[in-house]
């Protein structure tokens, strides 16, 4: 218990991340309507991204930009690869996003509905359809 | 440390208030806030470059995506159907 | 009479400027359309709520379960991290040292973030340029309207928006972003240029730009911004971009594992003009999201760019 109580207390913002991490989990997996899911997708993504930066910072340190002729950095910076990956990683987020927003509207197109269960219904009778017409 | 807190407990709150909402309008506006806002503690976090770039992107250019879909598919009210 | 009846309600409608005649027409296939969709729906609903009834009830319990677990084990394993914030962290090594120390004489980077994912890593920002590119085509693939994806309903939705938008004005709209989107260039350019001297970079950068563009889009209409952005240019910028990045990256491939003396003088850090390649790689990184903001808008909206 005191263990969790100074985890709580001192590694806010990983706890933090992993809470969002279960929240997003559980949209992904028990929404029914495509659109939650993708966000519940991003959900998960931004607190990953928030555990990784949350590992690279040093308390008291500041941000990587150093003026000209300045020595010792490494007291006086943050970790910059966390930064770098997480940069990278938004971008991503968004490409994979727009790929699978792109796909929601051809599904729409098709079906007319958003939702798995029918989506998934209305397939198999499409394909009942075809064997035996 | 208090913002910390305050801070994470709105993105929590964010979080579940997409999850329990019917209106998937509300819900997007609801996870653009929580872009925002990741982006105030990214600031935090001492990582500016992160800051800016969650700010354009996650809370400008994936909610226009989102909102051109919701319009396409027919479930913005007060435009069509 | 009867026809005539319905007729004549049409033509008063007509006068009235409820409807006009083509949208009445349309009206009544898209009705027709949504019906047949509507029965399809509720037969639908009707299989899948007797599903979520027996079947997916244990599905669900059993999602729950496993999330729980996982949940748990991760807050347990995070439980055991060492504290948050301490310089001897074992995330703090001499990788990040080495970068912080040397950085700056190395890439010539005021920025080490910047100086980093463009220097010592560059071949992570290509891949992920590439990545945004390959985004790109797929959403084009997908959503392109060409003669393989013709939707005459969607079609008419496209002309009916152009008309309403036309008649409205959106005047409001077209003078604040008169006003506006001249500074979100400026801005956005200023990102791009200072990426190896402050807080941004080619991502950030290309961004607020393409949002830029997608506001001048949807104030001004898509005919304005075809004048100087087509299908065309957009295919040859940034293919042109990531060919500059793939060759001035790629002849390490040829030269072994130590690169060439840089061709770009690296110049005295802090100056705009300085740190040798960061400079033209975060052009080209601006360029390329940039495109692929507005490249993705276009496509959702009207279906070609």
């Amino acid at each position: 218990m005191t263990n969790m109580l100074r985890f709580l207390t001192e590694n806010h913002y990983e706890a933090g991340a992993i809470i969002l991490f279960g929240i997003g989990f559980l949209n992904l997996l028990l929404q029914d309507n495509l659109i939650k899911k993708f966000i519940g997708l991003n959900i998960m993504d931004t607190a990953v991204y928030l555990f990784l930066v949350s590992q690279g910072y040093i308390a008291g340190h500041t941000a990587p930009i150093a003026t000209v002729g300045q020595k010792a950095l490494a007291s006086k910076f943050i970790n910059p690869i966390p930064s770098g990956l997480v940069l990278t990683g938004i971008v991503v987020s968004v490409s994979v996003t727009a790929f699978s927003l792109a796909l929601v509207q051809r599904l729409y197109k098709k079906y007319g509905t958003l939702s798995l269960d029918k989506v998934l219904v209305l397939l198999k009778e499409d394909k009942e359809d075809e064997s035996n017409p | 440390m208090i913002l910390d807190y305050v801070l994470l407990i709105f993105l929590i709150l964010c979080a579940i208030g997409t999850t329990i909402t019917k209106n998937l309008l509300d819900a997007v506006i609801i996870f653009m806030a929580y872009s925002s806002v990741m982006a105030v503690i990214w600031a935090l976090l001492q990582s500016p470059d992160l800051a800016i770039t969650e700010a354009a992107v996650g809370a400008g250019v994936t909610g226009i995506l989102f909102f051109i879909t919701l319009k396409k598919i027919h479930s913005v009210k007060g435009t069509r159907d | 009479m009867k026809e005539n009846g319905g007729k004549w309600e049409k033509f008063f409608k007509w006068i009235n400027g409820e409807t006009t005649i083509d949208s009445v027409i349309l009206e009544n296939s898209r009705k027709k359309r949504f019906a047949k969709r509507k029965l399809r729906h509720q037969k639908a609903k009707f299989i899948a709520l007797r599903l979520k009834h027996s079947k997916r009830r244990i599905q669900e319990i059993i999602c729950i379960i496993v999330a729980v677990v996982f949940i748990g084990i991760l807050l347990k394993t995070a439980s055991e991290l060492p504290t948050c914030g301490k310089p001897d962290n074992p995330v703090n090594n001499e990788v990040s040292e080495r970068y912080l120390e040397k950085g700056v004489e190395e890439t010539g980077s005021i920025n080490l973030v910047s100086g980093m994912i463009l220097d010592y890593r560059a071949f992570d920002t290509f891949g992920e340029s590439c990545v945004l590119f390959t985004a790109v085509i797929c959403v084009a693939m997908l959503l392109k309207r060409d003669k393989n994806n013709i939707d005459p309903i969607e079609d008419q939705e496209l002309k009916e928006d152009e008309e309403i938008k036309n008649a409205d004005g959106s005047l409001i709209l077209k003078f604040v972003a008169r006003l506006v989107i001249p500074f979100i260039f400026l801005y956005g350019i200023y990102v791009i240029l200072n990426g190896h001297l402050s807080p941004g970079g080619g991502f950030s950068g290309g961004a607020i730009i393409g949002a830029g563009l997608m506001l001048y889009s949807t104030a001004y209409g898509q005919e304005n911004t075809r004048r100087f952005f087509t299908y065309e240019t957009f295919k040859k910028v940034s293919a042109t971009c990531l060919l500059i990045y793939c060759f001035s990256k790629g002849y390490s491939f040829f030269t072994g594992g130590n690169h060439l003396k840089n061709i770009i003088p690296k110049g005295i850090p802090g100056n705009i003009l300085s740190s040798g390649l960061i400079l033209p790689l975060n052009i080209c990184v601006g360029i390329i999201v940039a495109c692929t903001m507005y490249g993705i808008y276009s496509f959702f909206t009207k279906g070609d760019i």
